[in-house]
């Protein structure tokens, strides 16, 4: 039996709007066990980003408790989450935030900057492992500007697997890329699944939903559906089916 | 998270937008710069007044004849008889704070020489004259006490002289000059002084024994003046009381009488004058305070705007693990490698731009110490503070908040 990377009971977060509230989430309680890839689905507001960046230690929820791989995140302040965020947490954000006009190995090595624990040689040597990882063996010294829309996104999942997480937490991950290279970063994420690790990826496509483990429904800040996927497809076999285009 | 590290972060920061970084050490370069230089200027001016006027002599007190005003009619000193050799010599003997002194005379007139004739005044002094007025014998000798003793016809001439009257280079030293009908024999030169701080020429000038122009040219017993040297600038003030009190009390004045002589020291006309370049000096200050002001309303801006507009950047860096105090760490790093170099920048151009003022336009230009520092660290301190600042709230806020920021 895997272990539980993630459990919340019962959270809330409500944005407090002039004199409107809104409830972003009303209470939303789940376990995610070491080696799941998660699909969190919904219309867009229905939470799902507010509930990924409660998981991510990003933000802090109004009520609820939230422990990750052990740890209560509540009774945690602003630099033990910080600490935990580097240690624990890999992030892909739709818009890339890669730092800008920084060659993709700087961009990766950049978590384990803030981890004393790793010498410059050492970042070095695992940034270039986490880029080839992503298949972005000869872009290593390319700026961020002088990169393709799917390249920023690799170099930003390389980034979040650097600091070897127990969670990559991605939010619209392919939201901003052509059909053909989301699929290519689809590809990506069901290698890391392959390999084991803990996955949660919120999108509001549904499509997406047949290539993950599980799949979380959100409507209005609540859970309407959360059920495993017995068959996972295959994103290479798709990706294979689409037509072929120039690589840039 | 250690310094090195930090440091690393900073620079790789500022090497990425040289541009920005660049364009905000501009301001500070052009605070410093412009302070240093026109406050060198203001100072030079100041400087170069106050060594022309000690160039006129050294502590010298004049002692004329009459009061200020009479009846609201200025009288001429050379027409009052009230300074008298007693007067002299009570003060050479009982003045302490003065170190030298001589009685004054002059005559207005014509020299010729050969066909050349030349207007001028002639002195009469003592030996002591050439010290207290800074002159020196270029060639040829002072006239001596003894030529003094018996009103000897010699006279010791200025360059302007030597070049209207001995047109053909002609040696002057030996010659006789006529000061309109008196001969009088050239037994020195003095080195050229050239013009003071008010356009005078201080080379067109005639020195004789005092005695020979009293009764040879004049026929008068009295003096018209008196030069002395205090023993130094500190005391000058009690030298000219000293005076005064020895004047009145030969004059017999009543203690309600109005002087009937008046005494002006080097000091007093110095400070005259270098008010007139302090105000100078206080107009370029209120321009560089204000360029001061404005240079570092600019670096406020541009480092305000400069890491606001990074807020995203603090967002992620704090997203991937950097703790507030990282954030801060970098940013002032980077607002003080910013700030620092600008402001060295600045000095060196400020430097620099005096030194141009002052070979190209020859202005007289002299750096303060305390320009430099003062505007170096309100420049600095300006650029540190408002880089660090905004870093400072941007870190304050949860991760998210500043990664949504626009
Ligand atoms: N910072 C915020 N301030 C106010 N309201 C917010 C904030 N973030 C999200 N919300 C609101 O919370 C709801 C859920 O938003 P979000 O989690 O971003 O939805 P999704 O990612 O599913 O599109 C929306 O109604 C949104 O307007
Ligand atoms: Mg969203």
């Amino acid at each position: 039996m895997n272990k539980t990377i993630i459990e919340i009971k019962d959270m809330k977060r409500d944005f407090v709007v002039g004199t409107e509230t809104v409830h972003a989430l009303r209470g939303v309680s789940f376990n995610i066990k070491e080696g799941e890839f998660v699909t969190i689905m919904g219309a867009s507001g229905s939470g799902k980003s507010t509930l990924l960046n409660q998981l991510g230690c990003l933000d802090t929820p109004s009520s609820g408790e939230y422990w990750l791989d052990g740890h209560s995140v509540g009774e945690m302040n602003k630099n033990e989450r910080s600490t935990i965020r580097n240690r624990k947490i890999g992030f892909v954000f739709q818009s890339y935030n890669l730092l800008s006009k920084t060659t993709a190995i700087e961009n990766v090595e950049l978590p384990l900057i803030y981890n004393p624990a790793f010498t410059a040689k050492e970042r070095r040597q695992k940034a270039q492992e986490a880029l080839e990882s992503v298949g972005l063996k000869d872009r290593l010294y390319h700026k961020s500007n002088q990169m393709s829309g799917g390249q920023m996104q690799r170099v930003a999942i390389a980034r979040a697997l650097v600091n070897d997480p127990v969670l990559i937490l991605a939010d619209e991950a392919t939201g901003n890329l052509d059909s053909r290279t989301a699929f290519e970063i689809i590809v990506l994420f069901q290698e890391l699944y392959r390999k084991g690790r803990t996955i949660i990826f919120v999108t509001h496509n549904p499509e997406l939903a047949a290539f993950s483990s599980r799949n979380i429904v959100l409507r209005d800040g609540k859970i309407i559906k959360d059920i495993n996927n017995e068959t996972i497809a295959s994103a290479r076999e798709v990706l294979e089916k689409m037509p072929k285009q120039e690589e840039n | 998270m250690n310094i090195g590290n930090l440091i690393k972060i900073s620079f790789r920061a500022l090497s990425n937008n040289k541009m920005r970084a660049f364009l905000t050490m501009l301001g500070i370069i052009i605070g410093v710069a412009s302070v240093i230089t026109m406050l060198a200027i203001g100072q030079g001016s100041k400087v170069s007044i106050q060594s022309q006027i000690s160039e006129m002599g050294s502590n010298m007190i004049m002692i004329q004849p009459g009061a200020g005003m009479m009846g609201g009619v200025r009288q001429s000193a050379s027409d009052m008889q009230s300074l008298k050799m007693e007067d002299y010599n009570a003060i050479r003997e009982k003045v302490d704070y003065i170190s030298l002194i001589s009685p004054s005379v002059s005559s207005s007139g014509q020299f010729i020489f050969g066909s050349n004739n030349y207007p001028a005044s002639i002195s009469g002094v003592n030996t002591e004259y050439t010290e207290i007025r800074k002159l020196t014998v270029d060639e040829g000798n002072m006239f001596s006490d003894l030529q003094i003793k018996s009103s000897a016809k010699v006279c010791v001439i200025g360059q302007t002289i030597v070049k209207n009257l001995f047109t053909n280079g002609e040696n002057p030293i030996g010659k006789v000059i006529r000061f309109n009908k008196t001969p009088f024999t050239v037994i020195g030169t003095l080195k050229a002084k050239g013009y003071n701080s008010m356009g005078m020429d201080q080379d067109n000038i005639v020195l004789a024994p005092y005695t020979t122009i009293q009764k040879r040219i004049l026929a008068i017993t009295y003096i018209q003046g008196i030069f002395a040297s205090a023993t130094t600038e500190g005391v000058t003030d009690k030298a000219t009381e000293q005076i005064s009190e020895i004047l009145r009390a030969n004059h017999k004045l009543k203690a309600t009488d109005d002087d009937d002589f008046n005494i002006r020291s080097q000091e007093e006309l110095s400070s005259m004058l270098t008010s007139t370049s302090d105000m100078m000096t206080i107009l370029l200050a209120c321009i560089a305070g204000i360029s001061l002001l404005v240079g570092g309303i600019g670096i406020m801006n541009i480092m305000y705007v400069s890491v606001k507009e990074r807020t995203r950047e603090i967002g992620l860096r704090m997203s991937i693990g950097a703790k507030s105090k990282d954030i801060l760490a970098q940013f002032l790093i980077e607002a003080i490698l910013i700030s620092f170099t600008g402001g060295i920048i600045g000095v060196i151009l400020g430097v620099g731009a005096s030194v141009i003022v002052n070979l190209t336009l020859s202005w007289p230009v002299s750096i303060l110490p305390y320009s430099v520092f003062l505007s170096f660290l309100v420049c600095t301190v300006t650029g540190v503070f408002f880089g660090w600042y905004p870093a400072k709230t941007a870190s304050e806020l949860d991760p998210i908040e500043a990664l949504r920021y626009e």
